[in-house]
C-alpha cells in the first residue's frame, strides 16, 4: 500500500533536484568559505549564488539575507536581536497569541528580561485586525511580530496592511513566514517588513537550514557570537550543502508558487467540502478563503485527535492534530483555544496539509476512509449519544 | 511508541459498549483534559459477570480501558478493587511515561463503577 502524506506543514520531502544540487558539496566540492585557497573560493561562490537565489525569491537584496540553522533560530534572532538593539528607545513589543512557539517562548523569555508584550486579539478565523494593532502601538513600542500564515489553521494574516501601518509609526516589523514561503507569493518590499524568518525544510529543502531577512539599515544585535561569517552578524562556519540546498529549493518553490497554489487550493476545497458534507458535527477551523492553499483543519466532535491519527496512520495516511496527546502537554493547541474553541473540541482537531506531491486520488482515498474511522471512534465515545 | 499489545487493544477493543440497566457505572476524567472513561459493570453474587466501556481519548486511553475490562471480568468485587494502574500498564507491555495517567484513569473508572454498585446495594458486604 502506498502511503498518503498529508503533513506538509510539519515537513516536506526533499526535492530530488535539491538533493542533487547539494550532494557535491558533501563530497568533492568541500571547502570553508572563509579560506583563501581554491576550495574556499569555490565554497564562497556557491554561498554567494544561493544568497542571490534566496534574495530574488523574496524580493530582497543579497546583502539583506542571512543564513541560519532554521526557522526557530531566525525567530529567536529577530526578536531578541531587535529588542536588545532598540532597548534605549523603548521596551514594548506587540505580537499575537497564535504565533509558533519559537516566537511565543522567545517573547516569554524577553518578558523576563524586562520587556513588556501585548498580544493582539484574533477573531474566530484567527485574523488580526489592523485597527487593534494601531491602538496597541505606544511611544514605547519598538517591535511588532505577526506571522504571515498560521501553521495550524492556515489563516493568512494581512501582512501588507499591517506592514504599512507599522512602518508609518516608525516601529520595526517582523514576520514569521515559515509556512508562507513556497505556498504564497512573498515580497518583503510589498509587505513592508523589516525582518522575515524562513525555514528550508518547509519548501522541499534540507532540515537544519533557515534564513532571516533583515532590511538594510535595521539594527539587530547578534545572537550567535564568534567568527566574521554572514558579514559579521551571524557567526559559525557556513553550512555549505545546506545553503546550496536552501538556494536551490527556494528558487524552485517560489518559481512555481502560483501554479502550485492554484492546484492545491482546488484539492483543499474538495477535501474540506468532502469532510464537512460526509461527517456530521464537524467544523472548519481558520479562515475559509484567506488560508494556505494546502491547509485543512477540521474539528471533529466527540473524538480525540491522537486516536484518529493512529487509525489514519494504519490506513496509510499521515496527518496531524492539535490534541494534547500529540503536543506532549495536557493542553490542546493554543491556536485553537485562541480562536475560541472549547477544550473538548480542540482535542478533536485534525490537520491535513497538502503539498506538491499530492494528487486528486489522495484526496479521494482520504475521503473514502475518514468517515468510517470517525464513525468507529464515535461509537466508542461516551460523549457521543447518537450512535 | 506503543507496544504491539497496546495497538492490538486500540484496534480491537474488548468489551466496548454499554450495559443497559447496569449494576454499577463509573465515569472519570473530563473532556477538557482530553479523556473520559465510562465503565458499566453487571454484578451477580458478588462477581463481575459483564463489563463494558466507552472512552473518549487517545490510543493509550482506549487500550487501557479495554485491558482493564478484561482483567476484572469474572472477578469478585474485592479482587477487582485490587486492580492497579501498574498492573494494567504491565499487561499492555508498558506505556510511554507521558501516557501513564491514562492507566490511572482505568483504575479509577473501575473503582468508581464498583463504588456506584455498592452505594446502590448497601446490603452487600
Amino acid at each position: 500500500m502506498s502511503r498518503i502524506y498529508l503533513d506538509h506543514a510539519a515537513t516536506t520531502p526533499m526535492d530530488p533536484d535539491v538533493l542533487n544540487a547539494m550532494l557535491p558539496y558533501m563530497g568533492a566540492r568541500f571547502g570553508n568559505a572563509s579560506s583563501i585557497h581554491a576550495e574556499g573560493r569555490n565554497a564562497q561562490r556557491a554561498v554567494d549564488t544561493a544568497r542571490k537565489q534566496l534574495a530574488a525569491a523574496i524580493g530582497a537584496d543579497a546583502g539583506e539575507v542571512y543564513f541560519t540553522s532554521g526557522g526557530t533560530e531566525s525567530d529567536n534572532w529577530a526578536l531578541k536581536g531587535a529588542a536588545f538593539a532598540n532597548r534605549a528607545k523603548g521596551t514594548h513589543i506587540i505580537s499575537t497569541p497564535i504565533e509558533h512557539h519559537a516566537v511565543l517562548h522567545t517573547l516569554d523569555w524577553l518578558q523576563k528580561q524586562g520587556f513588556t508584550v501585548t498580544f493582539l486579539p484574533v477573531d474566530g478565523d484567527g485574523l488580526v485586525k489592523a485597527s487593534d494593532l494601531e491602538r496597541a502601538i505606544t511611544p514605547e513600542t519598538i517591535l511588532v511580530s505577526v506571522m504571515a500564515a498560521n501553521n495550524e489553521i492556515g489563516t493568512l494574516e494581512p501582512i501588507q496592511e499591517l506592514g504599512a501601518l507599522v512602518r508609518e509609526r516608525g516601529v520595526l516589523f517582523h514576520t514569521d513566514a515559515v509556512q508562507a514561503i513556497g505556498a504564497i507569493p512573498v515580497d518583503v518590499r510589498e509587505w513592508q517588513v523589516d525582518m522575515l524568518s524562513l525555514s528550508a525544510h518547509k519548501f522541499h529543502g534540507p532540515m537544519g537550514m533557515g534564513a532571516l531577512y533583515i532590511r538594510k539599515g535595521v539594527s539587530v544585535e547578534r545572537l550567535v557570537h564568534g567568527g566574521a561569517q554572514e558579514r559579521g552578524r551571524r557567526a559559525s562556519t557556513e553550512n555549505l550543502p545546506g545553503i546550496v540546498g536552501l538556494g536551490s529549493a527556494i528558487e524552485k518553490a517560489c518559481g512555481g508558487v502560483c501554479e502550485n497554489a492554484a492546484r492545491l487550493t482546488a484539492l483543499r476545497e474538495k477535501l474540506i467540502q468532502g469532510i464537512l458534507s460526509a461527517i456530521p458535527e464537524t467544523r472548519l477551523n481558520g479562515h475559509p478563503t484567506l488560508r494556505l492553499p494546502g491547509n485543512v483543519n477540521i474539528s471533529i466532535r466527540y473524538i480525540e485527535g491522537e486516536a484518529l491519527l493512529l487509525r489514519l496512520d494504519m490506513a496509510g495516511i499521515s496527518a496531524s492534530s492539535g490534541s494534547a496527546c500529540t503536543s506532549g502537554s495536557l493542553d490542546p493547541s493554543h491556536v485553537l483555544l485562541a480562536i475560541g474553541l472549547d477544550h473538548a473540541t480542540a482535542h478533536g482537531s485534525l490537520r491535513l496539509s497538502l503539498g506538491t506531491g499530492n494528487q486528486l486520488q489522495d484526496v479521494e482515498q482520504t475521503l473514502a476512509v475518514l468517515p468510517g474511522i470517525v464513525e468507529s471512534l464515535r461509537a466508542m465515545s461516551p460523549l457521543y449519544t447518537r450512535g | 511508541m506503543y507496544s504491539e499489545t497496546v495497538m492490538d487493544h486500540f484496534t480491537h477493543p474488548r468489551n466496548m459498549g454499554e450495559i443497559p440497566n447496569a449494576s454499577g457505572t463509573g465515569t472519570v476524567g473530563n473532556a477538557k483534559c482530553g479523556d473520559i472513561m465510562k465503565i458499566d459493570i453487571q454484578v451477580e453474587d458478588g462477581i463481575i459477570k459483564d463489563v463494558k466501556f466507552k472512552t473518549f481519548g487517545c490510543g493509550a486511553a482506549i487500550a487501557t480501558s479495554s485491558m482493564a475490562s478484561e482483567m476484572v471480568k469474572g472477578k469478585s468485587l474485592s479482587e477487582a478493587l485490587k486492580l492497579t494502574n501498574l498492573a494494567v500498564a504491565e499487561a499492555l507491555g508498558g506505556l510511554p511515561p507521558v501516557k501513564m495517567h491514562c492507566s490511572m484513569l482505568a483504575e479509577e473508572a473501575i473503582r468508581a463503577a464498583i463504588e456506584d454498585y455498592m452505594a446502590k446495594h448497601p446490603e452487600q458486604p
